[in-house]
């Protein structure tokens, strides 16, 4: 029973329609507006909160600076007659099985980051044969991801064969408040799959030379730097500013001055222009103008330098800045389901993260290595949305 | 030179199969739609959104898809307004001054074969316009803060009636309807939820695309059921096409004029096709005077509109490509449309997202070759579809945009959504109230709203930031006319457009 489970499920029409693909690109700029995908993205790690990204092969990330970010979400499959073959690897502890259709809920609009999370990591958990079939994505848009929270909670409690693709924004949403009577402990947390790291620019002819620089700058006065960035007020953009600057010491968090643009390419030209004075977003948005030398990033917000070609931007850790700011991409399910379930996808993922198919994915896409340790997940979710809260009473988003 | 290398790129994408394929089956439809007395460009890209995401297509074959139905419904608007003298779309109107003349002297077959090449003309003018002016002024954008920025929407607001507009009050309310629409979801600058009600769903507004599909393409359903249902229409016969080279030849000047000054009026935000075609046509008949006969079925008179009002098409996009201020109704649902495609118009989407920018260029020039082919020979078959009955093409259009929209976000809510659109359009349209700027309303209000934003902070609460800069203070100065020259102008140059078509013996 190891190796190859044969389940023959009610329904005999094995493949069933997949929903329309629809690689579309399509992110209705309402969207952005608030509750940007890209603060999805964004993951917090507020200063205190250190997570050690695993660290796997170096991947070259080569996304140009475009706003529609990856998010590896999983889900998997639908299915009737499933075959699944759990094959080389031994899943000796795992009783439960997947039988059925796997599916993936994005939610975010078909060619989003969620979306990216679960057809890219659907695709790696079926060519891992993790999954019985394929994994049915399914895009449920809606208030940053509301939508699909509510409807996981309240309809969807004991499907054990649902994943939900998440991220930082996810939990700065949750931390303030912003999916009404909904919090963190609703639903099972599953693990995360890579993540984007924030940094800190300039435009190429800004006397800012360092973070540091910058920092102390702002510590005389905390409205001298105008930053500019993809998030809402209060978004993750917003948040990795007020995290390096209060690791700075800056005072006065709530005066610093945060211009929210539609998504990270619009604020990158206006710093580019000259009119704001500095970038917040993510590495991968400030890939495209960092190589053609209009920006300089005065940190990325990691733990150690990145892989690859980013090995040459110094981290805010170095400069004596103690901020880590991960938008990590990764998975909830829903509450009511057996901890075996839970164990099975956790362990999935993680086969999923190890894997060469998914290296390539996060190579191909700009992602970077991070994985929470096995089993630290939820824990991980519960502090990040904890620091969030706490950072957001401080700058007085939350009351 | 880097435009070039970027024009081959794009050659590159919209030459595979399927964007061929695509900008053809656009071409086709689109000059189907423009042809279609009513049915003008802004109704049929939006009637085709909803197909592009039924059929998922990836963004840059989503947007040639548009761009060759905005192209073609430039040039099938001839179509009618030259057989049957019902301007088959507005910027088609001036065409029907010499064009049904022609036609009734039995050179239905001429006229239409002149107004294809004065269209292939103009609109290869303002193409190549747009290739030389669209790079240049991407970069120029990158200049623009947000006090620009804001001045700039302020001159987008203010020219939006158009110089042609008929109500400038109906035009403030129309716009004044988008904007509150707009204000729905979470404020990006502070957070804040307005007039969301709890709903989750509105959380993130109220996506445009809902409101193009229903303020557009579903009331125009409901206006077709209301007028149209029945039988199509009885035609001209079209004859033998007899057009000789000296001819076409001895309208080039005209055409190369036309374009031209079509490309120009395309350009200024909030002109337009309409007064492309006008003023070429004006200009065209005072250049030549007596040399002419206009409004007697010159075939002079044919060229220089449609000559007009496709230049104009194509200078309408840059500044929708070039600075997110569409220059006209139907690139302000193009707008939309690339906006939900996550492509922020702009200096960024011409090195970010060239691809698609040089693609849909691109497409433009492929189609209106395509245009000039399909017009010339099979214009014959577009005469045929125009007497099909509506019943036969409303249940095809209804369907496609309900699923379209279904499939962009699979919730039922949305469909709602759209139908209350839809109903409020009918309503809006009986009242006259024009549909274009509630668009630009939901589409540039919130702009607007943050660049001020943004502005106030830059300056630290220093509202003399809006017009401290020399490029802002133009803008301002320039808005300021367009919003006053209407009122003087405008006028005269309606009696002018009146007297036009009542000199024109077989007015309506």
């Amino acid at each position: 029973m190891r190796n190859t489970v044969l389940s023959l499920c009610t329904q005999v029409n094995a493949a069933r329609t997949p929903l329309p693909v629809n690689f579309m690109h399509k992110m209705p700029f309402k969207f952005f507006k608030g509750i940007t995908p890209k603060n999805f993205r964004s993951t917090a790690s507020l200063p205190s909160l250190v997570v050690t990204p695993s660290e796997g092969t170096p991947a070259l990330s080569k996304l140009n600076g475009h706003k529609n970010k990856p998010e590896v979400t999983t889900m998997l499959i639908k299915r009737c007659l499933s075959f699944v073959a759990t094959a080389a690897f031994s899943l000796s502890a795992m009783a439960w099985q997947p039988t059925g259709k796997v599916e993936c809920i994005a939610p975010s609009d078909p060619g989003g980051g969620w979306d990216f999370t679960c057809r890219s990591a659907g695709n790696v958990l079926k060519d891992l044969d993790l999954v019985p079939g394929t994994v049915q994505t399914t895009n449920m848009a809606g208030a940053g991801g509301g939508v699909a929270f509510a409807h996981t909670i309240s309809k969807r409690s004991e499907d054990d064969k649902l994943l939900v693709a998440a991220s930082t924004a996810t939990t700065t949403r949750l931390a303030q408040q912003q999916f009404p009577g909904m919090d963190a402990s609703m639903v099972k947390w599953v693990g995360a799959l890579g993540a984007d790291y924030g940094v800190i620019a300039v435009g190429k002819d800004s006397r800012y030379k360092t973070l540091k620089q910058l920092m102390d700058g702002m510590k005389e006065n905390p409205r001298s730097v105008k930053f500019a960035g993809g998030s809402a007020r209060g978004g993750w953009d917003h948040l990795k500013v007020l995290i390096a600057a209060k690791a700075a010491g800056v005072d006065k968090l709530p005066s610093v001055p945060y211009l929210s643009y539609n998504n990270g390419g619009e604020a990158l030209t206006q710093v580019i222009g000259g009119q704001v004075d500095a970038f917040t977003g993510d590495i991968s948005e400030a890939t495209g103008f960092m190589d053609s030398g209009d920006l300089r990033i005065l940190a990325v917000l990691s733990n150690e330098r990145l892989p690859g070609k980013f090995s040459e931007i110094p981290t805010a850790k170095e400069q004596g800045i103690d901020a880590v700011a991960p938008n990590w991409r990764g998975f909830y399910m829903p509450k009511d389901t057996s901890d075996e379930a839970q164990e099975y996808w956790t362990d999935a993922l993680e086969k999923v993260y190890a894997s060469d198919e998914w290296k390539a994915v996060m190579k191909k896409n700009g992602l970077i290595p991070f994985q929470p340790e096995s089993g630290t997940f939820e824990e991980f979710i519960n502090k990040q949305v904890a620091d969030i809260e706490q950072l957001s009473r401080e700058i007085g988003l939350l009351k | 030179m880097d435009t070039l290398q970027f024009l081959m790129d794009g050659f590159a994408v919209a030459l595979t199969p399927t964007n061929l394929l695509f900008a053809l089956f656009g071409a086709f439809i689109g000059t189907l739609i423009g042809a279609l007395p009513g049915l003008g460009p802004a109704n049929g890209v939006a009637i085709l959104i909803p197909l592009a995401f039924t059929l998922g297509l990836p963004p840059e074959t989503a947007m040639i898809l548009l761009t060759s139905v905005y192209a073609g419904a430039m040039y099938g608007g001839r179509i009618s307004s030259i057989l049957l003298n019902i301007p088959g779309d507005e910027p088609a109107m001036m065409t029907c001054l010499d064009g049904y003349p022609m036609a009734q002297k039995g050179k239905a077959a001429e006229a239409l074969a002149m107004s294809a090449i004065a269209s292939f003309a103009g609109s290869l003018i303002g193409t190549i316009g747009l290739i030389l002016l669209a790079p240049v002024l991407a970069r120029f954008a990158l200049t623009f803060g947000p006090a620009e920025y804001f001045a700039l929407f302020m001159l987008a607001f203010a020219t939006l009636g158009g110089i042609t507009g008929k109500n400038p009050m109906k035009t403030v309310v129309a716009a004044t309807i988008g904007i509150m629409i707009s204000t729905v979801g979470i404020d990006i600058a502070t957070g804040t939820q307005r007039y969301t009600f709890g709903v989750l769903k509105l959380y993130e507004g109220i996506d445009f695309i809902l409101a193009i599909v229903g303020l557009f393409a579903i009331s125009e359903l409901l206006f077709f059921i209301e007028e149209r249902a029945g039988a199509g229409r009885k035609m001209i016969k079209v004859g033998k096409l007899m057009l000789r080279p000296k001819e076409i030849l001895a309208a080039v000047p005209t055409m190369f004029r036309g374009g031209i000054l079509g490309f120009i009026a395309g350009v200024l935000p909030g002109a337009g096709a309409s007064l492309g075609s006008f003023i070429s046509y004006t200009m065209e008949k005072q250049y030549l005077g007596k040399k002419a006969h206009f409004g007697d079925g010159d075939p002079r008179g044919v060229a220089a509109p449609e000559a007009g009002n496709n230049g104009a098409a194509s200078g309408a996009l840059v500044p929708m490509l070039t600075l997110g201020v569409p220059g006209s109704g139907t690139t302000a649902v193009l707008l939309a449309m690339l906006i939900s495609l996550n492509i922020t118009p702009g200096p960024l989407m011409f090195t970010q997202n060239a691809d698609i920018v040089w693609g849909v260029i691109a497409a433009l020039l492929i189609g209106n070759v395509l245009l000039l082919l399909l017009n010339i020979p099979l214009v014959g078959f577009f005469v045929k579809l125009l007497s099909v009955p509506p019943m036969y093409l409303l249940p095809i259009v209804t369907m496609v945009a309900f699923v379209g929209i279904y499939s962009i976000s699979h919730s039922a809510f949305d469909l709602y959504f759209m139908i209350a659109f839809g109903v409020a359009g009918y309503v809006l349209r009986k009242l006259e109230i024009p549909m274009v700027p509630i668009i630009l309303g939901m589409l540039l209000g919130p702009e607007m709203e943050k660049n001020l934003g943004h502005a106030l902070v830059i300056s630290d609460g220093e509202w003399s930031i809006l017009w401290a800069s020399p490029l802002a203070l133009g803008l301002w100065i320039v808005a300021g006319l367009g919003l006053i020259l209407p009122y003087i102008i405008g006028p005269i140059l309606r009696r002018r457009m009146n007297n036009a078509m009542k000199e024109s013996p077989t007015s309506d």
